[in-house]
């Protein structure tokens, strides 16, 4: 008997590799709807934006090493700071966080096969890759978005800016938005309906609950940006005066709707890095995380109370102070779930035995940094300072800490983690502790100083500043501290490449980790899991008769759903069983799509609405043969 | 730098000595040109009170929670805490005294200190409530500083009297500006389509520099001003030579330069009262050579830095909105000889 079933299990084995299996080479790439290969486009073009707006960063830590320097001229500068905002922040962090490590490892933790809606998944991808040529597409121009990443208004109308740098901006903003809101509603409706059975909210691992509340962040914040960069460009193009104060406009509405979406953002930037913080430490700690319950529902209020806080970026616009004191007092309150987290964090390293693993180690640097930013936001939020530092190098350093410090220490950090997952390879410990600690030295010398420069008065995107202010010094000294900064990223970068080749071979589980991910091979199948596990805990892989039990079933040949291109579906709160859901397969359809929408936004930033109208047209057919069903291998 | 004011600085730093940081921020401040940490009013001085006070809660806050982390280090083979050892709901005491008890204690107390209290000290007064009112118009890239009730017109240059409050209106002739004098006054945006105010107001007569802070264009970085708190007696002077016409030039040179400057675009967009140049787009040159610096406080004002930058001001200020004029070199000196006999 034992001897059938085995067979039957392979032959379903087999059957399974053959109904998941997607185009060989390139067009395998271009058409692919597999959560994992778009995941990893996700980061490697990240990756390269991450690179650009480094170098980005390091042109403006050059141009102000010394007093009066001419590395940049005025026009460039405002253009490489305005890129490099708008690069870290649209291009990089959210990509990577919620493009390539939520979709790399959100239906691996859950149990799942594939996200909910695998060709929406791949249209944003390509929008996203879209949004990157088309901003960075002004750059190599010589027209890029040269108003900051905020772009206020009317330094960004028409008079002021003829040319189409902010056009570059404005739609470039919108079409970027498509991606992330397409990417945020099928996170949601993955994270709520395809969780392995058992895997009830209570057991979801709070990766997955930052994540999902990353996602109705996103949902709800990113209209009022769209709606704030379609009036924007109505204004510079068609004459319409939202913004225009001599119209009866206001360049309050502006700032208004910016921040809507400006400070949800900081959340939505920061909340996947406590995900991952999450997911790293258990494993490393060897102990559950203090107060689960709780940090789930900090992660879900911070996201909440984000959207309540919006006008502390805009203490010194002259607003009665009853309607600064409501906002100062919200952005106070947010300390509290945050601070829950912080010290759940710490207690759980406290109380359990903690392996300093590189890993870790970048999780540790992390909680230091994340106190630095979080506290000087703290000082922030006290109306009067604000005013003062306001704009000023104190800004800069609280928001590189938490930003940089704290939302990307855990992507690198994950980065580390994962890498076994996604090659099967181990990276070099070693390495990974020398450029875990030239990036936190680094990181240290170049933020921290700007706290002092602040408080000296040195405001920010200025492109030179005279001697004899008591500032050369320290610019001088984070400039340096910015080179430190990258040649510890460039080590994690080499580390990582080098070992992809040559790291010894390593097991499905090498940390003893304690979700879903690491019970399957390294890398996954394109299937993900043979058999969809079944859940009792939110650390699913340390019940090992669990896992034992999966194995079993495995061997007997029951539940691997290997007759058709099929995940399971279960019930929102309880995940039980309730459906199989046949999932579309590889796709050229989102591609093409995506590269309407280009067409789309590049005829309107040059004034060809027709021709845009023409893409629409097209873009609407390929959306309806978007749903042709081609034939399966099997 | 004179004597004097070197050891008024060592005073400073001396009577400031409450811990390594201080020393450090006071060492790196030197004097401080445009420092909220030397503060030369009572509301500035409210704000730096509060930022130590802060700077100490957080300095505590985080060596705790860094303490916390080196125990942890040190103790990393060995589960739980010491003296409460494993005990599950001892953790998690931690988190919820670390994590909600203690902060709603701090925030509470820093809201009612800041945001209650200080935050009223820093608002604008009524305007009736301070003795005199000053515009201050921002431009892409300079100031323009009125005083209602004279014709008193300059630029990048406020004079006050000294211990009193003036009623700042903060405009803009173009885009966001932002006015900040840190050793004076907290900041307040120039807003298009808005009066915004803010109460200036200086403890001692000194020079106090101040910089636009948020970003308005390529030179930005060159949109600075200097408020000049003075003797009472000092500043009527100065503002009744501020209010009256130009003088009329002497030297045969300067009233070449007068003809060329009412002959060429200069006119068209500076105005000097009391001769035909009416021009409002750049600064009022009435009395421009009693100012100190120029091209918002990016030069001194000396005979040669005007004439260079009357010269050749794309090459100091790259994009300001003031062009070449391609005259011959004799004419740059003739305006020059002019403009400097302006005071």
């Amino acid at each position: 008997m034992a001897t059938t079933s085995t067979r039957n299990a392979e032959a379903q084995l087999d059957l399974l590799e053959r109904v998941w299996a997607e185009r060989k080479g390139l067009l395998g790439w271009i058409t692919t709807t597999d959560h994992k290969r778009i995941g990893i486009m996700y980061f490697f073009t990240a990756l390269v934006m991450f690179g650009a707006g480094g170098v980005e960063a390091l042109l403006i830590r050059t141009q102000l090493i010394g007093p009066h320097q001419t590395v940049l001229s005025p026009q460039a500068y405002d253009e490489v700071f305005t890129m490099h905002g708008i690069t870290m922040i649209f291009l990089f962090v959210i990509p990577m966080t919620t493009g390539a490590f939520g979709n790399y490892l959100i239906p691996l933790m859950i149990g799942a096969r594939d996200m909910a809606f695998p060709r929406l998944n791949a249209l944003s991808y390509w929008i996203y890759l879209g949004s990157a040529i088309f901003m960075y597409a002004g750059l190599a121009g010589g027209h890029a978005p040269n108003a900051g990443w905020f772009d206020y208004v009317p330094l960004a109308s028409k008079t002021y800016d003829p040319g189409n740098n902010i056009d570059f901006y404005g739609w470039g903003l919108i079409f970027n938005g498509i991606s992330s809101t397409a990417a945020s509603i099928n996170f949601i409706v993955t994270i709520f309906k395809l969780r392995a059975p058992g895997m009830s909210l209570n057991r979801m691992p709070l990766f997955c609950f930052a994540f999902l509340a990353v996602s109705f962040a996103l949902l709800f914040a990113l209209p009022s940006l769209s709606v704030a960069a379609l009036f924007l460009e109505l204004d510079r193009n068609l004459g319409f005066h939202f913004y225009d104060a001599a119209h009866g406009g206001d360049p309050l509405l502006w700032q208004n709707l910016f921040w809507i979406f400006g400070h949800p953002e900081v959340y939505i930037i920061i909340l996947p890095a406590f995900g991952i913080a999450t997911a790293i430490i258990p494993t490393f700690t060897h102990r559950k995380m203090v107060l689960f319950p709780l940090v789930a529902l900090a992660e879900i209020l911070v996201a909440f109370l984000g959207f309540g806080v919006w006008v502390h970026h805009m203490f010194t616009v002259g607003y009665p102070t009853l309607v600064t004191v409501y906002f100062a007092a919200a952005s106070l309150i947010i300390v509290i779930p945050s601070g829950i987290q912080l010290f759940s964090w710490i207690a759980t390293i406290l109380t359990g035995t903690p392996e300093f693993k590189t890993p870790l180690l970048w999780i540790v640097g992390f909680i230091v940094y994340f106190m630095l930013g979080g506290l000087s936001g703290v000082a922030l939020a006290a109306i009067p300072f604000d005013q003062q530092v306001h704009d000023s190098y104190f800004i800069i350093a609280h928001f590189h800490f938490v930003i940089f410090g704290a939302a990307v220490f855990p992507i690198l950090g994950g980065m580390y983690f994962w890498f076994p997952k996604l090659t099967g390879r181990m990276y070099h410990e070693g390495i990974g502790k020398l450029s875990f600690w030239t990036t936190f030295i680094g990181t240290f010398v170049t933020f921290f100083p700007m706290h002092i420069l602040g408080l000296l008065g040195m405001p920010r995107r200025i492109y030179t500043y005279p001697a004899g202010m008591g500032w050369t010094f320290l610019n001088a000294l984070e400039s340096v501290g910015a080179y430190v900064l990258a040649s510890g990223l460039v080590l994690i970068v080499l580390n990582l490449f080098i070992s992809y080749f040559r790291g010894p071979v390593c097991e499905a589980d090498p940390w003893e980790g304690d979700t879903l991910e690491w019970s399957t091979s390294s890398p996954p199948p394109a299937y993900n899991f043979p058999v969809i596990p079944t859940v009792s805990s939110p650390y699913p892989m340390w019940d090992k008769e669990d896992r034992e039990l999966d194995k079993r079933r495995l061997e007997r040949g029951e539940g691997l759903m290997a007759t058709g291109h099929e995940t399971l579906a279960t019930t929102m709160q309880d995940a039980e069983v309730d459906e199989i859901l046949s999932m579309p397969s590889h796709s050229i359809w989102p591609p093409v799509c995506a590269l309407m929408l280009f067409g789309i936004f590049a005829m309107l930033l040059l004034h060809h609405y027709w021709i845009a109208f023409g893409f629409g047209v097209a873009g609407g057919l390929a959306l309806i043969s978007w749903h042709d069903k081609e034939a399966h291998a099997g | 730098m004179t004597i004097r004011h070197r050891a008024r600085c060592r005073l400073r730093r001396v009577r400031g000595l409450r811990g390594l940081v201080l020393v450090v921020c006071l060492l790196l401040a030197g004097c401080g040109k445009q420092s909220i940490l030397s503060p030369r009013s009572p509301q500035a001085h409210d704000i730096r009170t509060l930022w130590w006070w802060m700077l100490a809660v957080a300095t505590i806050v985080f060596l705790g929670a860094l303490g916390m982390l080196g125990l942890a280090w040190f103790r990393r083979g060995t589960p739980g805490l010491p003296f409460f050892g494993e005990r599950e709901h001892v953790s998690q005491a931690l988190v919820l005294i670390f994590g909600i008890g203690i902060p709603l204690v701090v925030l509470v107390t820093l809201f009612g200190a800041s945001d209650v209290y200080l935050v009223g000290q820093t608002s604008p007064p009524p305007a009736r409530d301070t003795a005199m009112t000053i515009d201050v118009i921002g431009h892409q890239w300079w100031w323009e500083v009125r005083y209602p009730g004279t014709d008193a017109v300059t630029a990048n240059e406020i004079h006050i009297p000294v211990d009193t409050r003036v009623n700042v209106v903060a405009t803009t002739a173009d885009v966001i500006h932002s006015f900040w004098v840190p050793q004076l006054a907290r900041k307040i945006d120039e807003i298009p389509g808005r009066h915004n105010r803010v109460l200036l107001f200086a403890s001692t007569a000194g020079r106090y520099r101040g910089q636009c802070s948020q970003f308005c264009g390529f030179q930005h970085a060159n949109m600075a001003l200097y408020v000049i708190a003075q003797p009472r007696a000092a500043f009527n002077a100065w503002l009744a030579n501020m209010a009256s016409p130009a003088v009329s030039p002497t030297t045969p040179t300067a009233r070449a330069g007068e003809q060329i400057f009412m002959a060429n675009q200069c006119a068209s967009c500076h105005q000097i009262r009391g001769t035909s140049a009416q021009g409002l787009v750049g600064p009022d040159l009435t009395h421009v050579a009693s100012r100190r610096t120029l091209a918002g406080a990016e030069i001194r004002n000396t005979p040669a830095e005007l004439r260079r930058w009357i010269a050749d001001p794309q090459a100091i200020k790259p994009g300001a909105r003031m062009p070449d004029l391609g005259l011959s070199a004799t004419d740059y000196d003739d305006i020059a000889a002019y403009l400097e006999g302006l005071h």
